[in-house]
């Protein structure tokens, strides 16, 4: 019980998180972390194969991962939208990655039902939260000092028929709903995705790129804190005696140099062209992808920019026709 | 190249200019993989290790600290001359490290203050990079260099491939590693955002800002890349950081503010303060 945050509170804006003891008792007070599912699962550094000389040739060993079971407490409906569009890339058919299915297999999701948004939150907007809908095997919703449980799986059901738990009120699961709805409606941020894909792709020539171009980084965080973003560079570490080489995966951008480099150039050299080939992947592109969005509406990206840049504001300025932008044709970009 | 006997193995050079002395220090810290090194390369010149000093030419040279006098300026030449491959290791060899900030200084009046007999101290009154003085083959940075980044280029020179030194952002390595960001997270002016990745982002990691000892992450030399965007970060520092102008000059001027573009930010908020 005492690594529960009890009583503890997270503060997120754009570019600053900041925590608060507020001395109660409340377990789930802080919404979410700088991390949602995806190191679980997705590792950030994940060696792949052992390779080593053989005589005339070389073998190549994999190195899969032997988790222990891990169990997740208070992961938030966001967090689960996201683990299930990582699922779709990882484990879908023929591409089944086993690296990732071998973690996968491991994990026990206890989800938590937001009852607090917090001011960089929009998951109502994207239709993926505040309530848990699937992929969790437990979901518990806090409302005053009670605590309702629900399995959402085999394993869940499981464990709950273990524990001498009295059956749910009906007063208390309507009181529940209702707390889970009024956060739906607390939630200041939204994004505006009914004219989406095909609106961002119209806007390819909007003199707003520039402009958040002027203020974005290249630095990545928003990449690698968003729960759906699953690009990954191959690195090899050999030994000095020549003999072996690691192969590892790690965690890439599209906003780093080698991302947009592809055969002897660099298709995406300015700051302008990463941040809209992330802005058009995550929430266009995505769509003729993989059939949804790749917003899950957590606010992670506006969070942990250390510049506060917001997408949903970038969207809606995006969306809004410039009178420059007709004027623009066909602008010269980076050499 | 498994055990090529003692006259095939490659020279190496270890050369010292002006420095702390630290990333030699780094290559004997590696420890067992020194004397693996030792099997693979043959060291002929470290005279921070050896008194066995033989000499060039070279096969590979490594070469720490920066030019401050004119003998260094043509020790360096004649260096070039006698190395294949010539790798400049830490701050001060790829940017004048922090004796570089003599460049915006009157060096005669430091002489006069430090020394009773200043006219001995023949001392130019800049502190160079080597690519200023001569051409570079690759360039490992940090202040002191990373001992992997190290090995990794010289394995990979042995086995003749080009070695591979990314140039992400500090940020990129910060959150592979699960460390919490302290500039959103304490208000700390971390330049971790525009710094060369490399260092495993261990200052991050024991809670602190990165202060860009690795160099600009992209854009510090011709080629590809673009420079970072210092502007967004240095507005952000004193916006909403509240780093008054002068603080945010010297987060720029630092290890590495002699070189583009941290030499150009820091000359902007120096015009503000
Ligand atoms: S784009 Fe941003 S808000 Fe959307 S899922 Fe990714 S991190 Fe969360
Ligand atoms: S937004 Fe960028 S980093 Fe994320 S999945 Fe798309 S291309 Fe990769
Ligand atoms: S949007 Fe923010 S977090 Fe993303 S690359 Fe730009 S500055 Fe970094
Ligand atoms: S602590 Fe510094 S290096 Fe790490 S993510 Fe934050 S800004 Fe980047
Ligand atoms: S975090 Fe920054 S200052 Fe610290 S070692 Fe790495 S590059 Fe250098």
């Amino acid at each position: 019980m005492s690594d529960l945050p009890i009583g503890w509170r997270d503060h997120q804006e754009p570019g600053r998180y900041r925590l608060e003891q507020t001395g109660s008792q409340d377990i789930f007070g802080v919404v979410h972390g700088p991390q949602s599912l995806k190191p679980f699962v997705f590792a950030p550094r994940e060696p792949l194969l052992q390779i080593e000389r053989t005589k005339g040739g070389f073998a190549a060993h994999p190195a899969l991962p032997h988790p222990e079971q891990i169990a997740v407490i208070g992961a938030r409906a966001c967090d689960l939208a996201g683990l299930a569009i990582q699922d779709r890339i990882f484990l879908n058919d023929a591409y089944r990655d086993p690296y990732y299915a071998a973690r996968r297999d491991e994990l026990f999701v206890i989800a938590v039902n937001c009852t607090r948004a917090l001011s960089t939150c929009f998951c109502a907007s994207m239709e993926t939260g505040p309530r848990a809908k699937t992929g969790f095997d437990l979901a518990l919703t806090k409302v005053d000092d009670m605590l309702l449980i629900e399995a959402g799986s085999e394993a869940g059901s499981g464990l709950l028929s273990e524990l001498s738990l009295s059956p749910a009120h009906e007063n208390l699961i309507d009181e529940a709903a209702r707390c889970i709805e009024a956060c739906a409606r607390s939630q200041v941020r939204q994004l505006d995705h009914a004219r989406l894909p095909q609106a961002l792709y119209d806007a390819h020539d909007h003199p707003r790129w520039d402009e958040v171009a002027g203020r974005c980084l290249a630095c990545a965080n928003c990449t690698m804190v968003c729960p759906t973003c699953f690009c990954h560079t191959v690195e090899e570490t050999p030994d000095l005696s020549n003999q072996q080489t690691a192969h590892a995966r790690l965690w890439d951008s599209c906003f780093t140099q080698e991302h947009g480099y592809i055969h002897g150039k660099n298709i995406r050299p300015t700051i302008k062209d990463r941040y809209r080939m992330w802005l058009t992947h995550k929430l266009a592109s995505w769509i003729d992808q993989f059939g949804m969005s790749g917003c899950v509406g957590c606010g992670r990206c506006i969070t942990w920019c250390p510049v506060g840049i917001d997408l949903t504001e970038e969207l809606s300025a995006l969306l809004t026709s410039d009178s420059r932008s007709s004027v623009v044709g066909s602008p010269v970009e980076g050499t | 190249m498994s055990n090529p006997d003692e006259r095939q193995r490659p020279k190496l050079a270890v050369v010292k200019f002006a420095s702390c002395d630290g990333c030699q220090l780094s290559i004997l810290n590696l420890e067992e993989d020194l004397l693996a090194l030792g099997r693979m390369l043959d060291i002929a010149y470290f005279p921070e290790a050896s008194s066995d000093m033989r000499p060039g030419p070279y096969d590979i040279a490594l070469v720490e600290g920066s030019i401050t006098t004119a003998e260094d300026a043509h020790r360096i030449l004649a260096l070039r001359q006698q190395a294949k491959v010539l790798i400049t290791i830490g701050a001060c060899a790829m940017a004048g490290g922090i004796q570089s900030l003599r460049n915006w200084a009157d060096v005669e009046s430091f002489k006069r203050t430090v020394y009773p007999s200043p006219e001995y101290i023949q001392s130019l009154s800049t502190s160079t990079p080597i690519s200023e003085h001569v051409h570079v083959d690759f360039e490992l940075w940090g202040c002191p260099i990373d001992k992997s980044q190290l090995l990794r280029v010289i394995t990979d020179l042995m086995v003749g491939v080009q070695p591979r030194l990314p140039a992400d952002s500090v940020c990129l390595e910060c959150k592979r590693r699960g460390n919490v960001c302290v500039l959103v997270a304490k208000g700390l002016p971390c330049l971790g955002p525009v710094t060369k990745t490399g260092c495993g982002a261990i200052c991050p990691g024991m809670g602190r800002d990165c202060y860009g000892c690795f160099g600009p992450s992209e854009g510090a030399r011709k080629g590809p890349g673009l420079p970072p965007n210092t502007t967004s970060l240095a507005r952000h520092f004193h916006g909403e950081l509240q780093l008054i102008p002068i603080e945010v000059m010297r987060r720029f001027r630092g290890i590495n503010g002699s070189v583009s573009p941290f030499r150009a930010e820091s000359d902007i908020w120096e015009q503000k303060t």
